[in-house]
């Protein structure tokens, strides 16, 4: 029996970027907020030793223990599902901070376009131009009402960036001005603007200089060490929430944070909920954590499986298209682009920061005509400098042996003289790709793991070529030499190579509960004081990073928690 | 007897190494990393150094000497000894790769390995019920097997050209193995030897930093910001977690 506790007026499932967010809205207006986190505690003081890439990079150090907890996967339905015994498609976060810790801090606004997609499509090429089963839906909400919370985003975690030419409305600019540019960026921004492209810098939470943001939180600057992705940031100079949101809200005494507390079920009455239950992961013990309002702000796959085991919401049924819960899984298409070897250079590759590039808009949302392309949407173009890392960056050029004496020298010699710009593609939502429980396999407690149904389509092929071709373009444009390694087949989705963890999707938003779960304060349809933020609200995945639109979006669920609190009840749409 | 040729060997062949080798690492050898490479150590080569300090990390933890010595061979043909610098036998790579599999990694201990076990599609990712520890332990045995039946001889004994001939057919999967595929243990093998040229010098690879300053990795730098839009090239000296002080 599980030991039940004083109620609170909020429960948050997940202390990661929504969960910080969340608190931190909540608790500046007074509300009392607990925070229930699987993981362990975080702080900056812990990457004293962080620059080790076998242990963070190879070895996962920051991820989810997938001996406990993992996914399965299968193609299409009449496939087994087996399960993803170990990490390589995309990676899972825990702890506090979740994958807000160890992401690159690449910081995007996603287009108008994105947010009314449909309605767009059709406007422009007629209804026929979505082929059959491409469930795109318009999100309920426009690019222009989500603004000022993407501001308020930009603002809190300080980006870094100057104003894409080719994107929303803003506001107000970029409160940090740009990241440094290196001679690679300038190479790339030089060959864009050759071809009447848009090149500019990449948006990025790698702070450019020392800034203090709205909330009174300050923090230095990017030193540029190459260690952003899969890595914390050892002088907090990368929002992420242990940095920024969660202090804040710990400062008003109205947050408390459990870790080590795995929550298993929202527990409810009819369509309200009453509260979660959850066990103490070093105990065993059980816990009812009763709430007024429950918001799940963990990943886009627990967001959909504690829905699901709590038979909360209609389940998804992928044969009629009815039912919400799981529906509209995308991922992206990341193969589509070109590697250029450069025999007369030689560049810092080894310095960089995980958002440092110049990228370009030209090919991504509905920017260019699609009137012949067998694809809608498209993707954001880039080249960026991560910092190379000499385990994982073996780039030789096309031809070359995988291993020896020859594969030694080429692997060394192009080390850093190697250029790469890849695309960033966007991938659309279908009838047949989905979440749902997994019929055999259980995580450490018993309970099922969430099922992914998903493979690459038609469209993503199309995608892939047209990039690679735009891609490779750019890159003879600054001069590499002619042995360009382009990427332009896109095989079938394989879950083994590392592609980008910007999984979306399962809970989806939209102005109807016909065909969304949410609405557009992440208001679940079916329970009214259940919130459901993340990226799984995202009705499709676009060609840029998702944590920006994710970030506009939590801070919109905390307006709406609280005007929800205020009236006391009912639908806020 | 296994055993003893592997004491005896390894000091030889670094002896070697370093005698050929003056040219490559030239002012790189410094101090206690030099010397302890050599089991006597030359004072009138080093006047000034101070006393060799043995490697406390090179000992074996999982392999056996045997298996050792097909790994320490394969690796070296992987990534060998050249005019470029040292290999993976002078780097340690196959000690690297003897302390992984003694550890977490060569337990699958963050990886979910219950049942039931079906055998999946490719884009499904490794299926098996074998840790990686037993997969080094079938493979490196096959090796030698497969040297023992093509050549005659056990996989460290053959001359190189044979040894990647038989790294070729595992590469390939010409070799046909029963519980694994010979090109899953290879790319297990191919991964973990790129991995015990390059991490940290802390795992007992990457000795000396060398496969760093081949690469012109400098290591743990703690700031680049003097560099990163500088249209030259800056070469540094490398330095391991070991040297990273806040």
């Amino acid at each position: 029996m599980a030991k039940k506790l004083p109620k609170v007026d909020v429960v948050i499932v997940g202390v990661g970027w929504g969960g910080g967010i969340i608190a931190s809205e909540l608790t500046k207006q007074g509300l009392t907020v607990v925070g229930l986190e699987r993981g362990k505690e975080r702080k900056t003081e812990d990457y004293f030793m962080v620059h080790d890439e076998l242990r963070y990079a190879l070895r996962y150090e920051l991820m989810q223990d997938l001996s406990k907890e993992t996914i399965t996967f299968r193609s299409k339905m009449n496939v087994r599902a087996l399960p993803m015994r170990s990490y390589g498609s995309f990676l899972l976060g825990t702890g506090l901070g979740g994958s807000g810790v160890h992401w690159n801090g690449q910081t995007f606004r996603f287009l108008p376009y994105d947010f009314e997609i449909r309605s767009k499509t059709i406007e422009r090429y007629g209804a026929k131009k979505i082929p059959e089963g491409m469930t795109i839906q318009d999100w309920g909400i426009t690019y222009d009402q989500l603004e000022p919370y993407f501001d308020k985003f930009e603002k809190m975690a300080g980006i870094a960036g100057e104003e894409n030419p080719l994107g929303g409305k803003r506001s107000s600019p970029y409160p940090t001005p740009p990241m440094r540019t290196t001679p690679s960026m300038k190479m790339f921004a030089d060959a864009a603007k050759k071809k009447n492209l848009h090149p500019y810098i990449l948006p990025s939470a790698n702070l450019s200089q020392a800034y203090t943001n709205p909330d009174g939180v300050a923090r230095a600057a990017c030193q540029y060490c190459g260690f952003c992705e899969r890595f914390g940031c050892e002088y907090g100079a990368k929002a992420d929430p242990v940095v920024t949101v969660i202090p804040v809200a710990k400062k008003t005494g109205k947050f408390e944070i459990r870790t080590h507390s795995h929550v298993r079920r929202i527990l409810h009455t009819g369509n309200k909920a009453t509260g979660v239950l959850y066990t103490d992961v070093t105990t065993g013990e059980e816990f009812e954590q009763p709430a007024d309002i429950v918001v799940m702000t963990s990943y886009v796959f627990n967001n959909t499986r504690i829905l699901l085991m709590s038979k909360l919401g209609k389940p998804y049924d992928p044969t009629t298209g009815k039912g919400v819960i799981g529906k509209n899984y995308a991922y992206q298409v990341l193969r589509g682009g070109a590697v250029g070897f450069f025999d007369d250079k030689e560049f810092n590759n080894y310095a960089g920061a995980g958002s440092l590039g110049m990228c370009l808009d030209d090919y991504n949302g509905d920017n260019f005509d699609h009137s012949n392309l067998k694809f809608i949407h498209g993707a954001n173009i880039s080249v960026t400098q991560t910092g190379f890392r000499p385990i994982g960056t073996n780039k030789v050029p096309p031809g070359t042996p995988s291993w020896g004496k020859d594969f030694k020298a080429a692997s060394i010699k192009y080390t850093n003289r190697f250029i790469s710009v890849g695309a960033q593609g966007a991938s659309m939502p279908f009838q047949q790709h989905f979440l749902d429980l997994d019929p055999t396999y259980k995580d450490a407690f018993g309970d099922p793991l969430i099922r992914i149904t998903y493979d690459f389509v038609d469209q993503d092929r199309e995608l892939a070529a047209f990039c690679a071709d735009k891609c490779a373009e750019i890159v003879k444009e600054m001069g590499a030499n002619e042995k360009l390694e382009i990427n332009r087949k896109l095989g079938p989705y394989d879950i083994t190579p590392y592609q980008s963890t910007h999984n979306t999707g399962g809970v989806i938003m939209g102005a109807s509960p016909d065909n969304s779960a949410v609405n557009n304060y992440l208001q679940m349809w079916d329970a009214e004081n259940v919130f459901v933020v993340g990226a799984s609200s995202f009705a499709h995945n676009s060609g840029y990073n998702p944590t920006g639109t994710m970030g506009a979006l939590s801070y919109r669920a905390a307006e709406g928690i609280l005007k929800y609190r205020k009236s006391g009840g009912g639908m806020l749409v | 007897m296994a055993d003893s040729n592997n004491v005896k060997e390894q000091p030889v062949s670094r002896r070697n190494f370093l005698k050929n080798s003056g040219l490559v690492l030239g002012s790189l050898v410094v101090g206690g990393v030099a010397g302890s490479l050599l089991r006597k150590p030359e004072p009138q080569a080093q006047p000034a150094a101070p006393p060799p300090t043995a490697d406390y990390n090179q000992a074996l933890m999982f392999f056996t000497p045997e298996q050792f010595k097909v790994a320490d061979a394969a690796c070296e043909r992987i990534f060998p000894e050249d005019e470029l610098g040292p290999g993976a036998k002078a780097l340690g790579a196959a000690y690297f790769i003897d302390h992984q599999l003694a550890g977490d990694w060569g337990f699958n201990a963050r990886d979910y390995m219950q049942a039931p076990f079906y055998p999946g599609e490719i884009t499904q990712g490794y299926q098996g019920r074998l840790k990686r520890r037993e997969i080094f332990d079938i493979g490196l045995q096959e090796m030698n097997n497969y040297s023992n039946s093509t050549h005659g001889k056990r996989f460290y004994e053959l001359p190189p050209e044979q040894q990647d001939a038989v790294l070729k057919a595992f590469e390939s999967d010409e070799v046909k193995l029963t519980t694994i595929s010979a090109s899953t243990f290879f790319n297990m093998l191919r991964a973990s030897t790129i991995e015990g040229v390059y991490a940290d010098p802390l795992y007992g690879g990457n000795k000396n930093m060398d496969g760093w300053k081949m690469k012109n990795f400098p290591g743990n730098q703690m700031a680049y910001t003097q560099l990163i839009d500088k249209p030259e090239f800056v070469k540094m000296a490398p330095l391991s977690l070991r040297d990273h002080q806040h």
